[in-house]
C-alpha cells in the first residue's frame, strides 16, 4: 500500500489470547488443557454454572495478565474489578460472562500501553488501550455449516478457560501491520510462557477499521493470522469502492466468512447488544500490590526485541535476521540451540532465515509442528563443510529432514545424494560431456564460458553432486589434454 | 408430659449426652409431629425421613462406642430449599427446579453434616427467596402455626413454622431482604441475619448475591448461637467470606450487658407502622432500659431511601442471576421446543418462572440496560453508601440498635399478595441492615391480640457475639423463652 494509501486507514485490535499454560481455569479447579478431550469432561459445577456454585479466582492468572502487561509497558491497575456482561447465548452456562468493563466504573488489569512492530526496518508503535481477563466460552459444535445444521451440539470443556483480551488502539495503518502486530504479540507471550499460540484457537482476533471519511466497522469471526490480513484487505476494498461510489458506510459489526472471503453483516449499530454490565456481587476486588508487580518484573525472562538485541551483539547477525528468527519464540530456540553445535552462527542464521522458513511456509507448518532437529541441521552444515555435500544438495535434504525427521546422513545415503569426489568415477562423466558437447570442448579453448557451461553440464549430470572444485580442476586437464592431441 | 420435639437443641443435646434419650428417639418425635401438623402448616416442600433416621442410628452406635460425636448430634436440621444438599431435590419452590438435584453440599449443609446435624429436610419458602409471605410458591403457601390463617413471613417461612411447631429443631433461612427476621418475627422465634462475609454464600441459589447471607433460625437465642457456630467462618470457595477465625457464640452469652448503649431507632417506627407492633416493642425497649446502659432515640434520616434502594439492587442482581435457568443443562423445559434458541429459552422462563419472579428479573433487566443503569443501579447504590455511612455515625453513639423487625403483625393469606407494592413495604424495616451488610437479630417480643411480635437488634460488623448476648439477656428478662403455638 502507498503511503497515501495508508494514511487513510486506520485499524485496531481485540485479540483474545487464552492463558494456556495454567494448569486451571479462571474461576474453577478444572484442568485448562481441554483440547482433544471427550466434550464435557473437563468441568465441574462452577463452570458448569450448577445453581448456588460460586467463581473462586485463579491467583496465577492474574499473575499472568500483570506480566503480560508489564511486558507490554501498561499501566498496572492497582486493583482490578470484575464485572458481568449479560447476553443470552447456549455458549454461556450462566447466560453471563465473567469479564471487565470498559464503561464508567470498570477497572481492568491493566490500561495505556505500547507495543512496537517492525514492518521493513521501520519500527511502529501501536498504543495498548486495554488488558482485561475473562473466561471464555464453550464450543459449539454444528454439523456442516452453522446456518443449515439440525443441531447444534455444546461442549462445557473450553468454558471458563482463562482469557487475556488485548485492546490496541486504532493506531494500524495496514493489514500487514496488523498481521505482525499478532505475530509480535504472539511472541511476546511464548517468551513469557504464559500461552501457546501454537494451539488452535489459543489466539483470536476482532478487528475495527475505519476509513477517512467512513464509519468504523468491527469485523468478527478471525481465527488466523493470515486471516486477519485477508478479512481488513477484503474490507477496504469493500469500504472504499463504497465510498467512492459516494455512499455510506454504516457502524456495524460485520461477520468474516472465510471460505466465501467476504465479511456479512452481523448486526449495525441499532441492533447493537446492550450487555447491562454490573460489578460480580460474587468476586471481591482483586488487589495488586506493587511488591507484586515488583516480584513479577523481577522474573521476567528475555523478551522478543532484547532477545534481537542480544542475537545482533552476541552472533554478530544483521538485525533484519534477528528480526525474523525472534518474531517466533521456537524459530528463536531452534536458532540458539543450534548455536550451541556448531559456532558458525551466520551460517545457521542464514539457512534458518530463508531455507528453513522457505519449507516450513511451503508446507503451511511452524517450526514447532515440523520433526527437523537443531542436532539434524547442523550435522548438514558440517557435511557441506566437508564437502560431504553440496549445498545445492543440502537444500534438498533440509526439505527432507523438516518432512521426516531422519538424519540428513541417512538421507543423503538413501538417496545417493553424497558428493562424488572419486576420480575415475568424475573423470568418465566427463568424458561423457565431452563426447555430447563436442563444439563445447571446441570453444571451451579460447572461451572462458565455454569451461563454465561444460561444468554446468557435468553437475546437471549428476544432480550437483559432483564435488565442483574437482570437477574444474578435471575438465580443465582434459581440456589441456584434448589441446595437446590437437597439436 | 413434655415431647421430645418441644425442646430446645441444648436441651436435646444434654439428655444424649447424658444417656437419657437417643438420637433416634428425637428423630421419630419430630418426625410423628410432622405427621401431625405438616398438612396443616405445609412448611416442608421434601422429607427424608429414611435418611434422618439412618443418621440417627450412626449417631447412637458412635455414642454406644464412645466415640465422639459433633455438636448438633441428634438435633434435626431443616434446610431452605435453596440450598444445596446432595442428592436431594433442591427447587428454591420454583416449577423451574422442580427435579433439580444438586451434585453438591452447600458449605453450610456440608458443616451441619460434619456437625452430626440431622437433615431431615427441605422448607418451603417464596420462589427464589422473592417475597415476604412464603405464598410466592410453586408447591402452595406454608401457614402460620400460630394462627393458621395467617402467613408465617417469608421468604423463609417454611423453616421458620417448622422451628416454631416442632417439625425441625433449628433450621436455616437466607435473609436478603429480611428473609430470615420477618418469619421469625411472625413465628415468635430467633431468626440471625449474619454480618456479610461471615457465612460461606457456596450452595445457596443466589438471589442477590451482595445483599443475603444464611442465618439461623432457632426457638432460643442459645439455639441460634448454637447454629451459628456451626456454620460461620471462611470458606475458599466463597471470596466474599472474611477470614476471622473460628469462634464459639455460645461461650459468651452470659456475659453483662450493663454497659451496652441501645440506640433506638426512630425511622423504624415510621409512618406506616402498626400501633401494635410500636406498643410492643417499646415495651421491649423498657425492658433493655432495665438492663442496659440505657436506651435513646437516634434518627438515621437515609433509612427512607432504604426500601427503594433494595429493590433495585436486588432485581438487577436478581435479573442476572437468574438468567442461567434456561431448560438447556437443568431444570425445566418448555416441552414444544423450536429449533430457535431464544424462542425456546423464553417459553422455558415464561412458564418456569413465577409471576413475582418474572416481574423482579423484568424489572432488574431495565434498572440494569443501557441508559437507566446510572439512574437507578448506580443511584442505588449511592444510597447503600449512604445507609453505610448512617448506621457508621450510630455505632459511634451506640453499641447496638433497636426497632420492630416488621412493620405489622402477621397478615392474613391472600391479604397482600394481589399488591406486590404493599408486599415490600413491610420489609421497609429489615433491608438497610441489608444494604450495609450488618448482623441482626430477630428476637420474640411479645405478642399483640394474639399474634407475635419480633424485635430486631443490629450490631456492628461482625458483632454477632454482642447482639446474641444482648437478645439473650432480653430473653431471659422479658420471659418469651421458648413458648410454643398451641398447635395440635
Amino acid at each position: 500500500m502507498s503511503t497515501m494509501e495508508k494514511a487513510q486507514v486506520k485499524i485496531g485490535l481485540e485479540v483474545h489470547c487464552q492463558l494456556t499454560n495454567l494448569k486451571t481455569k479462571l474461576f474453577c479447579g478444572c484442568p485448562s488443557d481441554y483440547r482433544g478431550k471427550e466434550p464435557n469432561t473437563t468441568v465441574c459445577p462452577i463452570c458448569l454454572g450448577i445453581p448456588g456454585t460460586l467463581p473462586r479466582p485463579n491467583q496465577k492468572a492474574v499473575e499472568d495478565a500483570i506480566m503480560v502487561a508489564e511486558a507490554l509497558s501498561s499501566q498496572i491497575s492497582e486493583e482490578t474489578v470484575f464485572y458481568r456482561k449479560n447476553y443470552y447465548y447456549p455458549d454461556m452456562s450462566k447466560n453471563f460472562q465473567i469479564s471487565q468493563y470498559d464503561g464508567g466504573g470498570g477497572v481492568p488489569i491493566a490500561a495505556s500501553g505500547t507495543i512496537s512492530v517492525e514492518e521493513n526496518g521501520t519500527k511502529i508503535t501501536v498504543r495498548i488501550r486495554r488488558l482485561q481477563l475473562e473466561e471464555d466460552p464453550a464450543r459449539l459444535v454444528h454439523l456442516g455449516a452453522i446456518d443449515t445444521s439440525p443441531y447444534t451440539l455444546v461442549d462445557y470443556n473450553r468454558a471458563g478457560i482463562a482469557l487475556l483480551e488485548i485492546v490496541t488502539e486504532p493506531d494500524l495503518t495496514s493489514p500487514k501491520e496488523a498481521r505482525l502486530l499478532l505475530q509480535k504479540l504472539r511472541s511476546i507471550l511464548e517468551h513469557l510462557g504464559v500461552s501457546d499460540g501454537s494451539l488452535e484457537g489459543a489466539m483470536r482476533c476482532d478487528a475495527n477499521i475505519s476509513l477517512a471519511g467512513g464509519a468504523r466497522t468491527e469485523i468478527k469471526n478471525i481465527s488466523s493470522f493470515k486471516e486477519v490480513e485477508r478479512a481488513l484487505n477484503f474490507e477496504i476494498m469493500r469500504q472504499r469502492s463504497l465510498l467512492a461510489r459516494g455512499l455510506k458506510t454504516g457502524q456495524e459489526t460485520r461477520h468474516w466468512d472465510e471460505t466465501r472471503r467476504t465479511t456479512i453483516t452481523l448486526r449495525t449499530k441499532e441492533e447493537e447488544q446492550d450487555y447491562r454490565y454490573f460489578p460480580e456481587p460474587d468476586l471481591t476486588p482483586i488487589r495488586i500490590p506493587a511488591e507484586t508487580i515488583e516480584s513479577i518484573r523481577r522474573r521476567m525472562p528475555e523478551l522478543p526485541d532484547a532477545r534481537k538485541d542480544r542475537f545482533v551483539k552476541q552472533y554478530g547477525l544483521p538485525p533484519s535476521s534477528a528480526s525474523v528468527l525472534t518474531s517466533e519464540k521456537a524459530l528463536a530456540d531452534f536458532f540458539e540451540k543450534c548455536t550451541h553445535l556448531y559456532s558458525n552462527a551466520r551460517q545457521i542464521c542464514n539457512w534458518v532465515t530463508t531455507d528453513l522458513l522457505r519449507c516450513l511456509h511451503g508446507q503451511s507448518i511452524e517450526i514447532g509442528e515440523s520433526k527437523i532437529t537443531p542436532a539434524n541441521l547442523v550435522e548438514m552444515l558440517k557435511m557441506i563443510d566437508e564437502g560431504v555435500i553440496s549445498g545445492k544438495i543440502g537444500k534438498k535434504i533440509l526439505h527432507e529432514m523438516v518432512k521426516t525427521g531422519s538424519s540428513p546422513r541417512d538421507i543423503a545415503r538413501r538417496h545417493g545424494l553424497v558428493r562424488i569426489s572419486e576420480h575415475e568415477v568424475l573423470d568418465k562423466l566427463i568424458e561423457s560431456v565431452f563426447r555430447e558437447f563436442p563444439n563445447a570442448v571446441r570453444d571451451a579453448q579460447t572461451d572462458e564460458k565455454a569451461v563454465h557451461y561444460l561444468v554446468g553440464q557435468l553437475m546437471k549430470k549428476t544432480e550437483g553432486r559432483a564435488d565442483p572444485q574437482l570437477a574444474n580442476k578435471l575438465i580443465r586437464e582434459r581440456l589441456r589434454s584434448h589441446a595437446q592431441q590437437v597439436d | 408430659m413434655t415431647e421430645l420435639y418441644e425442646l430446645t437443641a441444648s436441651e436435646i443435646a444434654r439428655l444424649i449426652a447424658s444417656g437419657k434419650a437417643t438420637a433416634e428417639e428425637c428423630v421419630d418425635s419430630v418426625i410423628e409431629r410432622i405427621h401431625a401438623v405438616e398438612r396443616k402448616v405445609h412448611a416442608y416442600i421434601t422429607l427424608d425421613e429414611e435418611g434422618a433416621r439412618q443418621k440417627a442410628r450412626q449417631i447412637d452406635q458412635r455414642i454406644k462406642e464412645k466415640k465422639p460425636v459433633g455438636r448438633l448430634a441428634g438435633i434435626v436440621v431443616a434446610i431452605k430449599d435453596n440450598m444445596c444438599v446432595q442428592g436431594t431435590r433442591t427447587t428454591c419452590s420454583s416449577h423451574m427446579l422442580e427435579n433439580f438435584i444438586p451434585p453438591y453440599d452447600a458449605t453450610v449443609v456440608e458443616r451441619i453434616k460434619r456437625a452430626d446435624g440431622i437433615v431431615i429436610g427441605k422448607t418451603n419458602m417464596d420462589e427464589f427467596a422473592m417475597g415476604t409471605s412464603t405464598e410466592n410458591s410453586h408447591f402452595g403457601p406454608t401457614y402460620n402455626p400460630w394462627d393458621l390463617t395467617r402467613v408465617p413471613g417469608g421468604s423463609s417461612g417454611g423453616s421458620a413454622a417448622a422451628v416454631a411447631c416442632g417439625e425441625a429443631i433449628l433450621a436455616l433461612g437466607s435473609d436478603t431482604g429480611g428473609s430470615v427476621r420477618c418469619p421469625a418475627s411472625f413465628c415468635s422465634i430467633v431468626g440471625l441475619k449474619p454480618t456479610y462475609g461471615l457465612v460461606s454464600r457456596y450452595g445457596l441459589i443466589a438471589y442477590a448475591n451482595s445483599l443475603e447471607q444464611i442465618g439461623p433460625l432457632a426457638k432460643t437465642v442459645e439455639d441460634c448461637a448454637t447454629l451459628l457456630t456451626v456454620i460461620a467462618g471462611h470458606d475458599e470457595r466463597d471470596c466474599t467470606t472474611a477470614n476471622l477465625g473460628v469462634k464459639d457464640y455460645k461461650s459468651h452469652l452470659k456475659k453483662p450487658i450493663l454497659k451496652v448503649r441501645v440506640g433506638v431507632v426512630k425511622e423504624l417506627f415510621g409512618e406506616g407502622t402498626h400501633e401494635g407492633v410500636t406498643k410492643t416493642v417499646m415495651r421491649g425497649v423498657d425492658t433493655l432500659e432495665d438492663i442496659t446502659y440505657g436506651c435513646e432515640e437516634i434518627s438515621l434520616p437515609s433509612l427512607e431511601y432504604s426500601l427503594p434502594a433494595y429493590y433495585l439492587i436486588a432485581m438487577s442482581e436478581a435479573s442476572s442471576n437468574l438468567a442461567r435457568y434456561d431448560g438447556l443443562r437443568y431444570g425445566y423445559r418448555a416441552p414444544d421446543e423450536s429449533l430457535e434458541w431464544d424462542d425456546t429459552y423464553s417459553k422455558t422462563r415464561k412458564r418456569g418462572f413465577g409471576a413475582e419472579v418474572r416481574r423482579r428479573v423484568i424489572l432488574g433487566s431495565f434498572a440494569l440496560s443501557a441508559g437507566y443503569y446510572d439512574r437507578y443501579y448506580v443511584k442505588a447504590l449511592q444510597v447503600r453508601t449512604l445507609v453505610r455511612r448512617d448506621f457508621e455515625r450510630a455505632f459511634s453513639r451506640f453499641d447496638v440498635l433497636v426497632g420492630p423487625t416488621m412493620p405489622l403483625p402477621p397478615f392474613k393469606v391472600g391479604e397482600k399478595i394481589k399488591d406486590p407494592l404493599e408486599l415490600y413495604m413491610c420489609d421497609v424495616d429489615t433491608v438497610p441492615v441489608n444494604l450495609a451488610g450488618l448482623p441482626a437479630i430477630s428476637t420474640p417480643c411479645g405478642f399483640f391480640e394474639g399474634l407475635p411480635i419480633g424485635m430486631q437488634i443490629i450490631g456492628r460488623p461482625f458483632a454477632e457475639e454482642l447482639i446474641l448476648r444482648v437478645a439473650n439477656a432480653f430473653e431471659k428478662s422479658s420471659r418469651l423463652e421458648a413458648t410454643s403455638p398451641p398447635l395440635r
